[in-house]
């Protein structure tokens, strides 16, 4: 009789073990270092660079959460995902934060249970094809074999878009960027298809960029964006926070070159509130009153972050298009820092 | 005189059950099944209350939505609009197809290496070491991605065949293009089809057979029955006579003419791949992904088979083969029908081990994006609908059926050939 009891309170203990969790902020602040998903490698958006160092748009998300949290950039801990392991990483636990060109959508945010805490970048599906090919539009590609990446929101576009203008395709499913990039090289398929960001990065690895043009059709709106899982609101604040830090640094003219000046205190309250030399921001989230200046100093405002990797300046070329500040005619806003 | 009495009923006291080796035994079994199943409720408590906190119930709901997604590969009739169910269905039969075309390929030359590398001829036994330790060694993954890389960049383009003065030709008189998106090859048509036969209506497992396949099954059945049945009385008026009658012609013509006058009369025709636009269209198109994991499978299970079959061989007797040899046996006779038999008796049981990891490896199929069970079920539906964990434990499910049932299949083959034991 003692025994079944023993065993029926191991297992009550064992239960309550299993299924309490601590907040991800203070999983993050014991280990000291954030577990970010990135891309396996697209150029500009996530890549280890010629040093081994993960670089891009999107690494940049994690760098700055990583220094709003921990005061050190460098205390990243990038996680590789495919398509199809991106979301079980997230929802295992074993990244905080999935920073890696996905699209923000009605299912993933109400029926996956992920909470999606802004958009870094707007965007749209778009087609790629060798320019020897001769065709202008994707509604001439009728009977083309399309390369697509498996279990993103472009594969089931790409099923709606063909269906709807009854035309038929051959779906070529790959798994990674690379292993798209390969087939279409080869020519083992006519047309490579994602979000047009991703074309644009793809296309500026290429030896030959100028040979392959990207059909002027845009079949989606994909708008990007880093998540966290559903649930956990204190980690939500801060990841969000964090990028509309990013987004108002631009708005405000905090650059990470006039970023040390201004901390030291400005007539624009808006600014000091943002840089923690006015109110008591960071204390609400649970950081340190210098939580957005660290974000902002490790790669500078949104401004800054997309024309080091992705402007165009840069071999992957993108205009900022609708990613321009709403000042500026763009979709950018970030709610007030008050 | 004593009365013999039964020795008194001992009452049973619970210390008993451990200190009594009648019953220890049971205890501690007993004990031990209470602890396995109260591990088993702890983790299926513990995953429910997990996922409950997550929000996500188990449910298999998402089966009967519609999948939204294409499948290249589909011997069933499929589109972006059926369920989840129905692509897993699809990515199963896909997966059967690779397992089948598998076993039979690498048994084939899994026999023929084995045998090959007992040859008195050095080069060629060396040959056949040096095939079996290479692809024995490396593991079946790289052999899947470098089989499919080798297709994708060595074969030319369907572009290539474009133009007045292509770059590439397709191969027999026009009729099989070799391109990097796979081969294609023409395809039986029946002009004067009989239709198919639509089975379950509209559900998601509704299945099309084919009549034309279905008679031509019957006829041929049938004339090798009939072929059987002359064999037989040839047989017969051998015992009788001891003349055997010719049988060879009539045999050939009971197996060939009915089959001809059937197709002729559905109207047999080949049909032809075109190129036309982006691609080949017509005929039947063996994708590089299919072919790639196809041909890597066999390769690689070849080489176990080969060393099973060479054990086997080694297993039985030098004496057999002495004797057969004795009584005027060529050797290529001794191996057929003196050695392999005995020998089959050793090899089949790892063989059936062999049949299972082909089957299992066919997994692997998402590297070279080939559709199988784990590219449509474990993989865009997990992906889409999120729902990891009742999809791994249906792919699970299913995996293991299919392994069951070859393992099944094969025991009642071995049971045949076993020796029979008086």
């Amino acid at each position: 009789m003692k025994k079944t009891v023993l065993l029926g309170a191991l297992t009550v203990a064992g239960l309550a073990a299993g299924a309490a969790a601590a907040g991800t902020l203070d999983d993050v602040k014991a280990r000291g270092t954030l577990n970010c998903g990135v891309t396996t490698g697209l150029v500009g958006f996530a890549a280890p660079d010629a040093n081994g160092e993960w670089a891009g748009f999107d690494v940049s998300v994690c760098r700055a959460v990583a220094a709003a949290v921990l005061g050190d950039s460098k205390a990243v801990e990038f996680v590789p995902t495919t398509g199809k392991t991106r979301f079980t990483a997230l929802a295992s636990g074993e990244i905080d934060v999935l920073a890696r060109n996905t699209t923000w959508t009605y299912s993933r945010d109400v029926d996956l249970k992920f909470e999606f805490i802004g958009v870094n970048y707007y965007d749209g599906q778009g087609f790629m094809v060798p320019k020897d090919l001769g065709v202008s539009s994707a509604k001439e590609l009728d009977g083309a074999t399309v390369c697509i990446q498996t279990g993103t929101t472009t594969e089931l576009n790409l099923a709606d878009f063909f269906r709807a203008n009854n035309i038929s395709y051959e779906p070529v499913p790959i798994e990674t960027n690379a292993e798209a990039q390969q087939q279409y090289l080869a020519g083992a398929c006519d047309v490579y298809t994602t979000d047009a960001s991703g074309l644009a990065a793809t296309r500026a690895t290429f030896d030959d960029p100028a040979g392959h043009v990207l059909l002027p059709e845009i079949i989606s709106k994909e708008p990007l964006g880093p998540l966290v899982r559903h649930g956990d609101h204190e980690w939500g604040d801060v990841v969000r926070w964090t990028l509309n830090a990013l987004v108002s640094a631009e708005e405000l003219g905090v650059t990470s070159a006039n970023i040390g000046e201004m901390s030291a205190g400005t007539n624009n309250p808006e600014i000091n509130r943002l840089l923690g030399t006015e109110g008591t921001l960071g204390e609400m989230m649970g950081l340190d009153a210098g939580w957005a200046k660290s974000a902002i100093m490790a790669g500078g405002n949104y401004g800054e972050i997309f024309a080091k990797n992705i402007g165009e300046e840069t071999p992957v070329g993108l205009a900022r298009g609708l990613n321009a500040q709403w000042t500026n005619g763009g979709l950018l806003y970030s709610p007030p820092f008050r | 005189m004593t009365t013999l009495t039964d020795p008194p009923q001992e009452s049973f006291r619970l210390s008993q059950l451990i200190y009594d080796t009648r019953y220890r035994s049971m205890t501690i079994q007993i004990v031990a099944l209470i602890g396995f199943l109260l591990l088993l409720g702890w983790l299926f408590n513990n995953t429910a209350q997990n996922l409950a906190d997550l929000g996500k119930e188990p449910s298999f709901r998402f089966l009967g939505e519609p999948a939204g997604y294409d499948i290249n590969q589909r011997l069933l009739e499929y589109n972006s609009q059926d369920t989840h169910l129905r692509a897993a269905f699809v990515g199963l039969l896909n997966t059967l197809v690779v397992a089948v075309l598998g076993c039979i390929t690498a048994t084939f030359l899994g026999v023929a290496i084995g045998v090959l590398r007992l040859s008195n001829n050095w080069v060629i036994s060396k040959l056949m070491m040096i095939y079996v330790e290479t692809f024995r060694n490396v593991p079946v993954l790289l052999w899947i991605v470098f089989t499919m890389a080798i297709m994708i960049e060595t074969m030319p383009a369907p572009r290539a065949f474009k133009g007045d003065n292509p770059a590439a030709q397709m191969m027999m008189n026009d009729s099989v293009a070799v391109t990097n998106r796979g081969v294609y090859i023409p395809e039986p048509l029946f002009s004067n089809t009989l239709g198919d036969v639509h089975l379950f209506g509209a559900a998601s497992m509704r299945f099309d057979v084919s009549l034309d396949l279905l008679a031509l099954m019957l006829v041929l059945g049938a004339s090798l029955w009939g072929a059987n049945w002359f064999r037989k009385r040839a047989d017969k008026i051998q015992e009788v006579t001891g003349d055997r009658p010719k049988t060879w012609h009539v045999r050939l013509g009971l197996i060939v003419v009915p089959t001809a006058i059937l197709l002729y009369i559905l109207g047999f025709h080949l049909g032809y791949p075109e190129l036309k636009g982006f691609n080949f269209k017509g005929g039947t198109h063996f994708r590089n992904s299919l072919i790639a994991l196809w041909l890597a499978l066999s390769l690689y299970t070849a080489a176990f088979i080969a060393e099973i079959v060479r054990a086997g061989i080694l297993a039985i007797d030098h004496g057999q083969s002495e004797a057969a040899a004795a009584l005027g046996l060529r050797p290529k006779r001794i191996m057929n029908l003196v050695i392999l038999p005995q020998a089959l008796r050793v090899i089949i049981p790892p063989m059936i081990s062999n049949y299972l990891n082909l089957t299992k490896n066919s997994s692997l199929a998402i590297a070279v994006g080939y559709m199988d069970l784990t590219g449509t079920l474990m993989g865009i539906t997990l992906n889409q609908t999120g729902r990891e964990l009742e999809t791994v434990l249906l792919t699970m499910a299913i995996y293991l059926l299919i392994s069951l049932s070859i393992s099944a299949v094969m025991n009642v083959y071995n049971n045949s050939v076993k020796m029979v034991e008086r």
